[in-house]
């Protein structure tokens, strides 16, 4: 079978992974604010007997490489092996988008040209002759809209026909003054039969931009010499003409000039001046005044429902398992193995999967803010702000996706350009307390705070390490990362409505996640907490309480007793041990060994400090009989600064483990991973440690 | 007079920028560059941030670059 690699390249915002979504109907996020694209993607699919491998690169305005992801793109078209570009650009704001295209027109490749979202363009009246666009750029130029699916077929016969064409060569032209420049140089190289891999106009036109890697070959070559006068004469040529030595400037007011000039040949705007929808919106969102107070007012909401709604199902789920472990003890009896899977399994895992409903709001809001391009918006509002604490408005960004998860927040932070911009945005994602932290906050705040007030806990949580985050920051950018600011032009995406398949798409996706991650991770560090809490079994122990137990007559006296021995039981097992040797490091902050051991465990993943908590105090003392769930035993256990001590340091230690791989990777070396572990584990500590204090001295 | 000096509403003509070659050429990809118009759509409080409309895309500025563009006010006709 043939087989056949498609390169997809288009700038941020124009639609591409949802045009991949709808050729493929592949699972792909798709988000409207730069970067949703971080690492290439692919995807395989057989198309009339052709196997089709269509390779989404991260969006990029220009093939310039000014940041880390457009450098992603520009190696692999210039390095990689692939056999068509398809460029895909969004029909309603074509100039601008035409630009990437004539850089890609020197490239030298196969290309066809997707005139997305055709549909928005239709409504807004924008009507593109594609026929004659596809003339003045030398290459096919096909209508499609990827939101209602238009198009698609034909874009993909035109892509496996392609293949059997040779290619002509773009057409792409320059103002005359530069194509008189060009001309002198081909028929010099003419003349002198020139033999290399490159077309002679392709040669011509890098040696007038002063591509580097052209310059070093033929700087090798016997040619040289008398090139380099036709050359220098060319250049000065167009610095007179232009009144500038800035040959990047002369080429990008010439490739804009090209973009512009087949615009006004092939596009009409039927409809006049309709009052845009986008700037209506922004002229409140983007409000000097009320625009700050408004989006805090969006994220404070967004955390009073994660709250409020979420704990509606969350209390069916935690009847569910609390019976479900009854009638497994019912069933197994109350030895080893009803204990495994009524208090390990079903305890750590059920607590886990409880939070689910939270987890699943966090994620729509934060969907919502990817998708509607309002995050770019408040990357505007609160650059100003940022920029004093030593961050770029961008940082907000990879921020605000780090509530949900630090591992895409890490990559996120690509779009970032300047190097110590980035590592202080890397360093401080933590902060942003992820998914998974969910879960022990709703806990606590539930546990010690009551249904009304928790949903703004939650927020001031958040808050507070967001606040926490800015400083640190500051501090980082002052002591460690000093240096030049990276300039903020950033692009203000449309508003546009996303697709509720899309979202629930994204939601539904992240929920299995979860699930999965419930399924086989935890349930795993389940069962070795299970099993390390359990055992060695003490029989001596045992012996001795139970002859002790027997002469009591008074009940009350006998679950004194039990209580005694269980709590001995948990003290003498492999965890407690764990707990006595971390204990020393933790008890200047109120944390008594169970609450250590959950937060080493929880170093693995956040939810283990939930399902660690879970198993500990199903098994442990003051099991209240009538309401067995985890709250009520973490209210009854737990005085309230030590919980709020415990949140703290929740809050700002090291994310989980995954998370610090990807770090690790992002930041380029893991000796910033040490650093990170330092500096987190540090903050930490101290915050908790005056937290406590503060706590105490107010009850 | 540069970009920063102009008023909410008001459309200008970009004559020179005076920016490195990196960020000028930024600039160009998203449409800004020597001869483009411009509308100034909206300030952040102490105006450290500017958001302006070139052709039919929005761009966000700092101040600190918006410094570096000088334009020439353009007459309503």
């Amino acid at each position: 079978m043939k087989s056949l690699v498609v390169a997809l390249v288009g700038q941020p915002n124009v639609g591409k992974s949802m045009l991949i979504n709808a050729i493929s109907d592949a699972r792909l996020k798709v988000g409207n604010f730069s970067g949703v694209t971080v690492e290439k993607t692919e995807v395989s699919f057989e198309f009339q007997g052709v196997a089709i491998r269509i390779v989404d690169l991260p969006g990029t305005y220009s093939l310039n490489d000014y940041t880390q992801d457009e450098r992603v793109t520009k190696n692999f078209l210039e390095n990689e092996e692939y056999d068509i570009i398809v460029n895909v650009v969004d029909a309603t704001n074509l100039e601008r988008n035409l630009f990437l295209t004539t850089q890609l027109l020197s490239l030298d490749k196969k290309m066809i040209v997707a005139l997305n979202m055709m549909d928005e363009a239709k409504k807004e009246g924008v009507c593109i002759d594609e026929k004659q666009l596809g003339n003045i750029l030398g290459v096919p130029c096909v209508k499609v809209s990827a939101a209602t699916k238009r198009g698609i077929g034909k874009l993909l016969n035109r892509i496996v026909d392609m293949v059997h064409f040779k290619y002509e060569g773009s057409k792409l032209t320059f103002s005359e003054p530069v194509e008189e420049e060009i001309e002198k140089i081909v028929n010099f190289l003419k003349e002198k039969r020139y033999k290399g891999d490159e077309n002679y106009r392709t040669l011509a036109l890098k040696l007038l931009e002063e591509d580097k890697k052209t310059y070093k070959k033929l700087h090798d070559e016997p040619i040289w010499i008398e090139l380099l006068p036709i050359i220098r004469e060319a250049l000065n040529h167009l610095y007179i003409h232009y009144d500038t030595k800035d040959l990047s400037e002369i080429f990008a007011l010439e490739r804009a000039a090209f973009a512009k000039g087949a615009v006004m040949e092939t596009v009409r705007f039927e409809k006049k001046d309709v009052k845009n929808f986008t700037e209506k919106i922004d002229s409140i969102l983007l409000h000097k005044f009320w625009g700050i107070p408004i989006f805090l007012l969006f994220m404070w909401t967004l955390f009073q429902l994660t709250f409020e709604i979420g704990s509606i199902p969350m209390e069916w789920i935690d009847t569910f398992f609390v019976l479900l472990s009854d009638y497994i003890k019912v069933v197994f009896g109350d030895g080893a193995l009803g204990s495994l899977l009524a208090d390990g399994i079903i305890g750590g895992v059920g607590s886990v999967i409880s939070f689910l409903p939270n987890i699943m709001i966090l994620f729509l809001g934060i969907a919502l803010l990817e998708t509607t391009g309002y995050m770019s918006r408040v990357a505007f509002l609160l650059d100003g702000f940022f920029h004093k604490f030593g961050l770029h408005g961008k940082s907000f960004i990879p921020l605000v996706t780090g509530f949900g998860c630090s591992v895409p927040a890490y990559m996120a932070a690509r779009t970032l350009k300047n190097d110590k911009d980035r590592l202080i945005t890397l360093f401080i994602i933590g902060f942003m307390s992820c998914g998974a932290k969910l879960p022990v906050y709703v806990l606590f705040a539930g546990a010690f705070f009551g249904q009304e007030n928790a949903g703004n806990v939650l927020f001031a949580i958040y808050i507070f390490g967001a606040i926490l985050g800015l400083f640190s920051a500051k501090i980082l950018k002052v002591v460690v990362f000093r240096g030049k600011d990276e300039p903020f032009v950033m692009e203000m995406p449309k508003y546009r409505l996303p697709s509720f398949k899309l979202i629930w798409h994204t939601v539904f996706t992240k929920s299995i996640m979860y699930l999965k991650k419930a399924g086989t991770f935890i349930l795993g560090a389940s069962v070795i907490i299970w099993f390390s809490v359990n055992y060695p079994k003490q029989p001596k122990l045992e012996e001795e309480y139970a002859s002790r137990i027997e002469t009591m007559q008074d009940e009350a006296q006998k679950s004194k007793l039990l209580n005694e021995l269980n709590q001995k039981k948990l003290e003498y097992s492999y965890l407690g041990e764990v707990g006595k040797i971390t204990q020393p490091f933790f008890t200047p902050l109120g944390f008594d060994w169970k609450l250590s051991v959950s937060l080493v465990s929880g170093l693995a993943a956040k939810e283990i400090v939930v399902s660690t908590l879970g198993i500990l105090y199903a098994l442990g003392e003051n099991v209240d009989e009538q309401d067995r769930s985890l709250i009520k035993n973490i209210k009854n256990n737990i005085e309230f600064p030590v919980a709020v001590s415990f949140i703290l340091f929740i809050m700002i230690y090291l994310p989980c483990f995954a998370a610090s791989i990807v770090f690790a990777k992002e930041a380029g070396s893991y000796k910033y991973l040490v650093y990170l572990f330092v500096f987190t584990t540090l903050v930490a500590w101290i915050v908790s440690f005056v937290g406590l204090h503060v706590a105490r001295y107010l009850t | 007079m540069r970009l920063v000096d102009l008023k909410e509403g008001q459309e200008a003509l970009v004559v020179r920028i005076d920016a490195d070659e990196d960020l000028k050429r930024r600039f160009a990809s998203l449409g800004l560059r020597r001869g483009s118009q411009i509308v100034i759509k909206a300030f952040s409080l102490n105006k450290s941030t500017i958001e302006i409309k070139i052709g039919s895309t929005l761009l966000a500025l700092r101040k600190e670059e918006a410094d570096k563009i000088q334009v020439k006010v353009m007459e309503k006709i």
